[in-house]
């Protein structure tokens, strides 16, 4: 941890604020519901959209007729893909360093061709969407349905019809990696286990839909666009991009975001239509997508099948891990990060906490005419969790050895690091002995286990499931920049010292709710010595803040954090240089604390900051000569050193299974992770809690389900079900500290966490409940049926 | 074709969080976004339209309602309160400093709806005496950040101020 320039660790600093559990100051305005959300925001002569979306998985548009739809009552216009392709360019998912990553042209409005239930295919926009709606009824459209590719098994089978016919297969990436020698080790093992897990296709969810407000005004040249997005500096050069405008011509702002999870960091067709339909009305036009349209047409994730093998010698050191993995992404790769990355991601985390030397993983992506996938919370994180802990389990168990133990055994130690993963990923630190360790001593392991043994004999049947993990955080360029993608890894803060001596800090990370605003008002406060109530944040505008890539990959804290600590040193450092030729002391004796310079060694007050401010800005004639304040300043942040901070942690779950009906009650929850510094407990926390109940629900719950066809069978909350405050536990938090040395503040992220280990913790919990039954369940969500289906009863 | 215009507007009075407030309303419009649309209460959000998820509940003459479960003619004399109106009376301070203190709350979403489902299991704060008592009262409110845990914290400890007369307890803890 970096001395700061007042001789101080932050942590000491007589007015740090990092460390400490302080309520967030922007939480107050949506507890009294002022949050001002994308469909909150009030424009005049607002046209709203509505689209006509595909009702076939696949089908040829063979006539359109939007006549009788024009006129209906407050219609403005009806566009379909032909007329908007005029305004808007198509674009093509793929990225440099997957190498061989194919995908095909995607317009913003589908023209000749339909590939998933729910692509967007014609717009209306009208005075109200209800009007708007009405007129999509009158739009008379024929197709030709043409054949769906649903399964993912037989999508590259050679009697299966390719998608997209000039790519001549459905094989959209394939990547195989081979480390140390794995026939070997598994030749010599004492125990192979295998078995094949299916994770159902799930989605985000966010509360707040989807929804964009994109306004041009013909008099300045100036698209504004409100987006419920997190990555606003991305979405105005896409924009600039693929609608040939200028990039002072386009400003994105993303003020609040009722939940993104990842879900709104891809380009949607819906999005950039309702922006080139802006541009072509010249006038406001407002999306905001139904929850159907959001089950149809927010990207999808987790449709994966992976079959895996795992080696044990007889003391139960894991020795060599085999997988093949197989995912379906929908029509398209997902521009422009690519629906590449999830199963990128499993390769390169399965196994990740453990020590083995003999790794070979096939992973293969193919097309299929479902909704598209991509990117959704803890990308690939826990199906490469429930993969290991899965078989680490199962491992154990024909051993005859308890599953912490095995852990404890296998993991990479602590005293390791730095060091490589197998899969030739770089571990700067990590805590599995302490996180584990810690864990048992949390939950009571031992003593859980003498209540499991205890209630087994009365025919209750608990179960207790760990899973270790680690995580992936703060990527630097090596994430998407050296592919060719134009999302910025590095982020920026300027912060600037205002007459009455508070600060305003704009900061290019983005706030979702995960408290961003909050923690930089921490870092800030702490970093110039402001009191946090005189610090005022601004995120989410292109024309307002640094260039910088927003919120992905749990990079808020660890990323845009390390930015604001050094925008607020270099601030201080101006502030005391003035301050020393005002007061005529040398500036390294000095220090801002508490809103005041102060005497560094003896605290004693000089001068308030008010006071400097009242000088600097209104009487700089009374400036000695020479002095010029520099009040405002910037600093931007992205790590060099490692491609990525790895994370890492272990859950474990308690749970009960009702062995007549297959109902699975969760009784307990734990977590204990290592993001580095914790920078405000109470946000780390219930970001880790949330996780939790977002891996839960794909679990147990949530499932997007089509047909054979290609239809999808629920699209509403009411039947694809999501976690709700009934049926989750209590969840115990606990954190052990590794900072990274790749920045002073030593953050790394913690967004990804608890949705990486969830599903495995509870998913091994229900398969060390069925033991006695020599009942097993591999098949996420593991709904009722799926239990009974194990137990033999359906 | 007037008769079977959707758009045809009915006329409706209502109390509006302690206002009388006149409307034409569509027949079709439902209360959430009449309360957004003709009031600009965008503190009343919607998730689902279709009554699952919470985000939009109000009080309709006490009770808690899915504004989007309703239509805004049914709203003609009855009395509507949001979580605007409610955080203007002061009647869920208390509720809304324990969830500030308790971080139990991320992106705000299911805010407004979750502070009307407690206040009302709050009338009762007996009601209110077990976490497991609280998670089937917000059990139909849904909220995909948090985990409910913290939610079903800043809940009880309302409820237990307001057993044991404190109810400034969690405004304290917050300053």
């Amino acid at each position: 941890m970096s001395a700061d320039p007042g001789g101080l660790t932050f942590l000491d600093r007589p007015n740090s604020y990092i460390g400490r559990s302080v309520p967030r100051p922007n939480a107050r305005r949506l507890l009294e519901g002022r949050g001002v959300y994308v469909d909150d925001v009030a424009v005049a002569r607002l046209g709203h959209v509505a689209f006509l979306r595909s009702p076939h998985a696949h089908a040829r548009i063979v006539a359109l007729d939007t006549a009788d739809a024009k006129a209906m009552p407050g219609v403005i216009a009806v566009v379909t893909g032909a007329e908007l392709a005029e305004v808007c360019t198509p674009w093509v998912g793929v990225l440099g360093h997957f190498k061989g990553l194919r995908s095909a042209p995607q317009h913003a409005l589908a023209i000749d061709r339909v590939t998933w239930v729910g692509e967007p295919f014609c717009a209306v926009v009208a005075h109200s969407r209800a009007e708007a709606e009405d007129a999509l009824a009158a739009i008379m459209v024929e197709f030709d349905p043409l054949p769906a590719v649903v399964d993912m098994e037989t999508a590259l089978d050679p009697a299966t019809p390719a998608i997209h016919a000039e790519l001549g297969d459905n094989l959209a990436f394939e990547r195989v990696l081979d480390v140390g020698d794995v026939d070997a080790a598994f030749r010599d093992a004492a125990l192979v286990v295998e078995e094949t897990f299916q994770f159902g296709r799930h989605t985000g969810v966010c509360l707040e839909p989807r929804a964009i407000l994109a306004d041009w005004a013909a008099a300045d040249g100036m698209l504004t666009v409100h987006h419920s997005f997190q990555a606003p500096h991305m979405m105005q050069d896409i924009l600039c991009k693929h609608l040939s405008l200028a990039e002072g011509a386009v400003r994105v702002i993303c003020k609040d975001v009722g939940g993104s999870f990842g879900i709104k960091v891809h380009i949607y067709p819906d999005e950039m239509a309702t922006c080139a339909l802006a541009l072509m009305l010249k006038r406001p036009v407002k999306f905001v997508a139904d929850r159907l349209e959001s089950f149809q047409s927010d990207i999808h994730a987790r449709d994966h099948r992976v079959t895996a093998r795992m080696a044990f010698s007889a003391e139960g050191d894991i020795l060599a891990l085999d997988m093949d993995d197989l995912t379906g992404i929908g029509p398209y790769s997902v521009y422009p990060r690519t629906s590449a990355v999830e199963a990128n991601q499993v390769v390169n985390l399965t196994g990740g906490p453990y020590r083995h030397q003999h790794y070979r993983a096939r992973a293969r992506v193919v097309l299929q005419n479902k909704a598209p996938t991509c990117q959704y919370r803890a990308v690939g994180h826990p199906i490469a969790t429930m993969v290991a802990e899965g078989l680490v389990d199962l491992g154990a168990a024909r051993l005859g050895l308890d599953p912490l133990a095995v852990r404890e055994r296998n993991v990479i130690p602590d005293d390791a690091y730095p060091c490589a993963g197998v899969s030739g990923i770089k571990l700067e630190k990590l805590s599995h002995q302490a996180a584990l360790a810690k864990l048992k001593a949390m939950m009571d392991y031992d003593g859980l286990r003498a209540e499991q043994a205890n209630l087994r004999q009365r025919g209750i049947h608990r179960g207790i499931g760990l899973a270790a993990f680690i995580e992936i955080t703060n990527p630097s360029a090596a994430f998407y920049g050296v592919g060719g993608a134009r999302i910025s890894s590095q982020d920026g803060c300027t912060i600037r010292l205002d007459p009455q001596g508070g600060v305003v800090a704009s900061v290019s990370v983005t706030e979702q709710g995960q408290g961003t605003e909050g923690i930089i008002a921490q870092i800030v406060a702490t970093a110039t010595g402001v009191p946090m109530d005189k610090v005022r944040v601004i995120s989410g505008d292109t024309q307002a803040t640094p260039y910088g890539g927003g919120t992905w990959a749990s990079r808020g804290a660890g990323i845009g954090g390390e930015a604001a600590w050094q925008a607020g040193k270099a601030l201080r450092g101006n502030v005391l240089a003035v301050a020393g030729a005002i007061l005529q002391a040398d500036p390294g004796s000095l220090d801002v604390r508490d809103g005041a310079v102060v005497d560094a060694g003896t605290g004693t007050e000089r001068m308030p900051l008010a006071e400097l401010g009242r000088i600097v800005y209104f009487r700089p004639d009374t400036l000695p000569p020479g002095v010029q304040p520099e009040f405002v300043a910037t600093r931007h942040y992205v790590p060099k050193d490692y491609p990525f901070a790895f994370t890492n942690g272990v859950q474990a779950s308690y749970v009960e299974v009702d062995t007549e009906t297959g109902f699975v009650r969760l009784l307990k929850h734990w977590c204990v992770e290592d993001c580095g510094t914790v920078l405000n407990p109470l946000l780390v926390d219930e970001q880790i809690r949330g996780g939790i109940v977002q891996g839960i629900g794909g679990a147990l719950f949530e499932h997007c389900l089509y047909d054979s066809e290609g239809q999808l069978l629920n699209g509403s909350m009411a039947d694809y079900l999501v976690p709700m405050a009934g049926e989750m536990p209590d969840i115990a938090v606990a954190h052990v500290v590794s900072a990274t040395a790749s920045s002073e503040i030593g953050a790394k992220g913690a967004g990804e966490a608890g949705t990486a280990g969830a599903p495995a913790a509870v998913v091994n919990a229900i398969n060390d409940a069925l033991r006695p039954f020599e009942a097993r369940v591999s098949r996420q969500p593991v709904t009722p049926e799926v239990v009974l289906e194990a137990l033999g009863l359906i | 074709m007037a008769s079977e215009c959707p758009d045809r507007a009915h006329a409706v009075a209502f109390t509006l969080n302690g206002e009388t407030v006149r409307a034409h309303v569509p027949a079709r419009m439902h209360l959430g976004d009449l309360l957004r649309q003709s009031f600009g209460l965008t503190g009343v959000h919607l998730g689902c339209e279709h009554g699952v998820c919470g985000a939009c509940t109000i009080l309709v003459d006490g009770r808690a309602v899915r504004s989007c479960l309703m239509l805004g003619v049914q709203a003609d004399g009855a009395t509507v309160e949001t979580v605007e109106g409610l955080t203007e009376s002061g009647r869920i301070r208390d509720l809304q400093d324990a969830f500030h203190v308790r971080n139990a709350l991320q992106c705000g979403y299911c805010t407004p709806g979750m502070l009307v489902t407690a206040a009302e299991l709050l009338d009762d704060a007996d009601a209110a005496a077990s976490r497991e008592a609280i998670r089937a009262a917000i059990a139909g409110n849904y909220c995909r950040c948090t985990g409910y845990h913290a939610i079903v914290d800043a809940i009880a400890s309302t409820a237990e101020a307001r057993r044991q007369g404190r109810p400034n307890a969690g405004r304290e803890a917050a300053e």
